[in-house]
């Protein structure tokens, strides 16, 4: 490698440069100054990744970096973008709860950072090597931002549990990847995907298929790899989770995304399959198990399942239109989610600390209106009611499968989301005409203004949508 | 003019309906009442002007209505004759009834809606006489059907007023469904539903001699081709039918004898002089095309004599006062069909005109009767009452006297029914419709009939010994002024009416003064015929009216054990009298308990246990299951989580496998 090269290659990571850097320096400033720095180190954090995301949006071009293992494209912009954007608002949100709980550590940014910098370079990743070197260093950092109260039993068994069952579809996805290696030859997505089109797919290659696929359908929460999501969702602290519903799914699914359209696009029928059965399988669960529920975060957590089966919808269609319409349905869902989390941050007694139970929300349209409004508007974004946000993410996403002819998957799509509108209507149900027991205490500025922007994003996206599509149609124009 | 005289009511209606409450109960009365006094005032004016002058129709355009297709439909007034003659008698029948009311209703706490009700009533019932169109008639129509529902359930709170305003409203979308479909029936064979198309189209289907009678098919009903002549007989039959709902004739009449339940002025305006009498009024209207078709006209000749003498037979032995007005009512009605069936509309419209007067006095006389005996109806309970009210007693007999039809044969002398009654009776003598001498003979027994339960009215009424307890006959007492006046004026028109009139509808004046407002065929002669009938047949019914007078006065005055021996002696009939046939029963197993039946069955099995049970609620148990099944799975060990992984691969690698062998 020349320095020519080598000096390209940095000039196109620079932003995860940048990252990886102020991660290493914030772990010096922590341990330094000690637990006092925390907030400062919260701060620093957040300037980083907006330093970041500023160069990712105005300095870096477009190319291929590192001999074709780091891919920047306008798909990777895109979801790095979202990415930062998630990670952003959960540390900000998270201010208010570190504080109260005792998850008060310096640690817990410079993670989130490292995070952060994992998820872009799984965006980026262009080959089998660099796709597991990043989702290695995402979860690992993920790992212990779970366990991160680690005096609570129930942060420590989530941390536990998702550990284990990472590292069980880290296997996975190792084995496949080595599979797939033997039956081609190469570990770069475009040297496999020259070899599927040139030679008869093999057996082999379709097992190290499916397994690559299991261990990326794990990130993602999409049945059959679920199971961990609602018990870490539930005892992971809230701000924790609501970083964890945000940007970690957009990398995975944008890792997903680039590595069936990318690398295995000659075997489209095969990999199409699993898709459609993962996207029905998780539609469905989401749907139904959610109602259930009576914690609002392992409502959330079915909630995000079955949002990412219809997120695979638009994935499972192949085309042009369906990648766009993921890029579009993950942009709207991570802003639904975020601001749905905000407000179950917001549930906040003067006693009893946060609150959970989604009976508690009683009422909250005549004690916290502006709040009940929002989440309001978000429920109904999140049934997929037009003319909100949510709506729009499910048709574009409906209409890619219809026009690939996926008609069964859509009809049940649209089913699935019927019998989901239970839940949120419910919730709303309760907020609107149940009786209000006892008041939450008044919701934090950075809450309220997440949950404001969120709701009027969400209400007004009819309006705003034209540009917004025409990025995510852009992003997922250099695939094709 | 034509406005004032339909608008009034309506824009009284509005007041008393939407301001009553804060104008108060006597402002309404006054202002409905006032409206049509003045409506009815201008009705004689146009009576004269229309009937005495030269014009023939009048056409007053209110406005266009509905442009579709090659259906145009505007709202416009024909005034002609008969529609003059039918103003006459609905707003003066209203005007005496609104000031009526006001002495009647005036212990009622909801004075401004009875008050609103019945003017709205009166604008429909205009709305209805004066459609230039059949759609612009079938909106009064249906106005008027409304208005009546709304009245008989006037007192609301009570189960049987709201049972009989039910059905009435439900017999009479029986009629009213025949009524759509000969309005519909009329479009396709006419190309339009006002009256003027209609009537010159009406021409084309006049049978022409020698000439080939046509086997084009024209309309298709019920599965069957119709020709010409077929579907103009089948159209006639349709609209025939909504008139036997309206007027409650025989299989359709079940409805007026219930509405009783309604407050007595309302007897007296809606169910004997005014709305009762649309579907006279309907037939005579269309009868360009009635005319044309002799086996439609046989069916009502056949119909209506039933109903005369059907009608005639229940009241015999009802003991409800205002049932038996009812009965009488319909018994009166079906006299005016035969006399529509053979052809003399003169003489129909004429006894409409006749009865209203005499209908409506005998009702307001019966209210006045129950007014001054508490509210009780049962004659049985009466008794004795001509000292304590001789007034209302006065008026009652001039109201029987009229409507028994005394007269002198061969004189033209005698009171409103004599002239109109037994001018249809000697039509149907002449008349040659097929069904004319089965018409003659029910009409004659009728006659006796109602001789003898008017007077049987009258008898156990103001006759005989007081049978009410003390304490109500020491209430007794006559009825204010303001009850009695209309009583005075209607009684004027049930004694006069015949005589000044008759010349004019069905005699010497007839040509001059209909001016074409009822058509007939050159053949048909019956104008001319009827003043040629044998002497026994003018005879006839003056036997028949003063042998029921004989035997009334024979079995309730002076002996009055006669007929409870009858009663006794013929018990099955009597029975079968005083059930009136055993309609309701058969009627309530035939419709009403399947009917029921068949709507509990689709209520309880159809929406309950399929739609809902495999729908809406089967569908959320469904989910419920599913959902506890799928929540239980999330067990929180982690070798099941690792396991569920494990399975979903094995699974996906199966499928792969076998999906590769393929």
């Amino acid at each position: 490698m020349t320095a020519e090269l080598l000096l390209q290659s940095i000039q196109l990571s620079m932003p995860e440069i940048i990252l990886a850097v102020g991660a290493m320096a914030l772990l010096m400033v922590g341990v330094f100054s000690g637990e006092r720095s925390t907030s400062m180190v919260t701060g620093l954090a957040v300037g980083v990744l907006i330093i970041a995301g500023l160069w990712l949006l105005l300095v870096t071009g477009t190319g291929s970096a590192f001999g074709g293992a780091f891919l920047a494209d306008p798909f990777a912009k895109f979801m790095k973008v979202l990415i930062l954007i998630g990670s952003i608002t959960a540390m900000v949100m998270s201010v208010g709860q570190a504080r109260e709980e005792r998850i008060n550590r310096f640690e817990f940014p410079v993670l989130i950072v490292l995070a952060t910098l994992g998820m872009m370079l799984m965006v980026s990743a262009n080959s089998m090597i660099a796709l597991y070197l990043a989702l290695e260093l995402q979860s690992l950092a993920l790992y212990v931002v779970a366990a991160i109260n680690r005096d609570s039993v129930r942060s420590t068994e989530a941390g536990l549990k998702y550990f284990v069952l990472g590292a069980l579809s880290s296997g996975m996805l190792l084995y496949g990847a080595s599979l797939i290696y033997g039956f081609t030859g190469h570990t770069g997505f475009q040297e496999i995907a020259a070899v599927l089109a040139a030679d008869e797919r093999s057996l082999g290659l379709v097992f190290g298929l499916v397994f690559v696929l299991a261990g990326l359908a794990f990130k993602i929460s999409a049945v059959p790899f679920h199971m961990w999501t609602p018990d870490v969702y539930e005892g992971a602290p809230t701000a924790v989770t609501a970083f964890f519903a945000a940007a970690p799914k957009v990398a995975a699914m944008a890792m997903l995304t680039r590595i069936v359209i990318e690398a295995f696009e000659p075997i489209t029928p095969d990999w199409q399959q699993i898709i459609v059965f993962v996207s029905i399988a998780s539609m469905i669960l989401g749907a139904f198990a959610a109602i259930g529920q009576r914690n609002i975060k392992r409502l959330m957590a079915y909630s995000s399942i079955g949002h990412m089966g219809y997120a695979l919808v638009g994935l499972a269609a192949g085309t042009q239109a369906g990648v766009s319409g993921v890029a579009l349905y993950m942009l709207i869902y991570m802003v639904m989610t975020l601001g749905t989390f905000a407000c179950i941050l917001a549930m906040r007694k003067k006693e009893e600390g946060n609150v959970e139970e989604i009976d508690d929300l009683a009422g909250l349209a005549s004690t916290h209106p502006f709040m009940a409004m929002m989440l309001t508007i978000l429920m109904f974004s999140l049934a997929g009611i037009p003319p909100l946000a949510g709506f729009f993410a499910k048709y574009f996403v409906f209409v890619a499968a219809i026009e690939a002819e996926l008609y069964a998957l859509a009809v049940i799509g649209v089913l699935a989301s019927c019998v989901g509108a239970y839940y949120y209507l419910r919730i709303i149900k309760i907020m609107w005409f149940d009786e209000a027991t006892e008041s939450f205490v008044p919701a934090s500025g950075e809450l309220k203004l997440v949950y404001g922007i969120a709701g009027i994003f969400t209400l007004g996206y009819l309006f705003i949508g034209g540009p917004i599509g025409a990025a995510a149609q852009a992003a997922a124009a250099s695939f094709f | 003019m034509y406005h004032a005289i339909v608008f009034l009511p309506l824009i009284g209606a509005i007041i008393a309906g939407l301001f009553g409450r804060s104008l108060g109960a006597k402002a309404c009365e006054y202002i409905t009442s006032g409206f049509l006094v003045f409506a009815a005032f201008l009705s004689w004016i146009a009576f004269f002007s229309v009937a005495y002058g030269d014009t023939d129709v009048i056409r007053v355009p209110v406005l266009q209505w509905i442009q579709s297709g090659s259906m145009s439909v505007d709202w416009s007034f024909r005034i002609d004759t008969l529609t003059a003659v039918m103003l006459v008698v609905v707003n003066t029948v209203s005007a005496l009834v609104h000031i009526y009311s006001i002495g009647y209703m005036h212990h009622d706490p909801h004075r401004p809606r009875f008050f609103a009700y019945l003017s709205l009533f009166t604008f429909a019932m205009l709305m209805l006489v004066t459609s230039d169109n059949l759609l612009q008639m079938f909106f009064g129509w249906e106005g008027v059907g409304l208005a009546s529902y709304l009245l008989i359930g006037f007192w609301y709170k009570k189960p049987t007023a709201t049972a009989a305003a039910m059905k009435a409203f439900i017999v009479n979308r029986v009629g009213d469904f025949g009524f759509a479909l000969g309005i519909f029936g009329v479009f396709v064979l006419f190309g339009s539903i006002s009256f003027d198309t209609i009537f010159a189209g009406a021409a084309d289907f006049m049978p022409v001699e020698g000439a080939d009678p046509g086997m084009e098919v024209v309309l298709n009903f019920l599965g069957y081709s119709l020709t010409r002549a077929d579907a103009l007989t089948v159209t006639c039959l349709l609209l025939f039918m909504g008139a036997m709902g309206k007027s409650a004739q025989f299989l359709l009449h079940t409805w007026l004898p219930d509405a009783m339940e309604g407050p007595t002025p309302v007897s007296a305006l809606i169910h004997a002089a005014t709305m009762v009498t649309a579907g006279v009024f309907l037939v005579a209207r269309m009868s360009p095309i009635f005319e044309l078709s002799i086996d439609a006209r046989t069916v009502v000749v056949i119909i209506g004599a039933i109903t005369a003498f059907f009608a005639a037979t229940v009241g015999l032995v009802q003991n409800d006062i205002k049932r038996v007005i009812a009965y009488s009512t319909c018994s009166q009605l079906g006299y005016m069909f035969v006399a529509l069936g053979i052809g003399a509309y003169g003489a129909a419209i004429f006894h409409l005109f006749t009865h209203a007067f005499f209908k409506a006095l005998l009702f307001l006389g019966a209210g006045s009767v129950i007014h001054a005996v508490s509210d009780e109806q049962d004659m049985r309970r009466m008794g004795g009452l001509r000292i304590y009210i001789p007034r209302t007693y006065w008026m009652m007999i001039i109201g029987t006297v009229a409507l028994t039809g005394v007269g002198i044969p061969g004189l033209y002398f005698g009171t409103a029914g004599f002239f109109s009654k037994d001018a249809i009776i000697e039509s149907a003598f002449v008349a040659e419709n097929a069904a004319a001498g089965f018409a003659f003979t029910m009409l004659v027994i009728a006659a006796l009939f109602t001789s003898f339960y008017s007077w049987r009215l009258i008898f156990m009424t103001f006759h005989g010994k007081p049978r009410a307890s003390a304490d109500v006959m020491h209430h007794v007492h006559e009825s204010p002024a303001i009850m009695m006046v209309p009583l005075y004026i209607l009684a004027v028109g049930a004694l006069l009416a015949g005589i000044l009139f008759h010349k004019q509808f069905f005699g010497d004046y007839y040509e001059g003064f209909w001016q074409g407002a009822l058509f007939t065929l050159p053949t048909n002669q019956i104008l001319e015929e009827f003043h040629h009938v044998p002497f026994w047949v003018k005879l006839s019914p003056f036997m028949a009216m003063l042998i029921g007078l004989v035997t009334a006065w024979y079995m309730y005055i002076r002996s009055p054990e006669t007929p409870k021996e009858l009663a006794a002696q013929h018990r099955g009939l009597y029975q079968f009298l005083l059930n009136k046939w055993y309609f309701d029963e058969l009627y309530d197993f035939l419709f009403v308990r399947s009917s029921k039946a068949l709507g509990r069955f689709l209520w309880k099995e159809g929406d309950g246990r399929v739609i809902d049970g495999f729908g809406p609620n089967g569908v959320a148990a469904r989910v419920q299951d599913v959902t506890g099944r799928v929540v239980r799975l999330q067990s929180g060990y982690l070798y099941h989580y690792a396991f569920v992984m494990l399975i979903g691969v094995a699974a996906l690698v199966t499928w792969m496998m076998l999906g590769s062998a393929f």
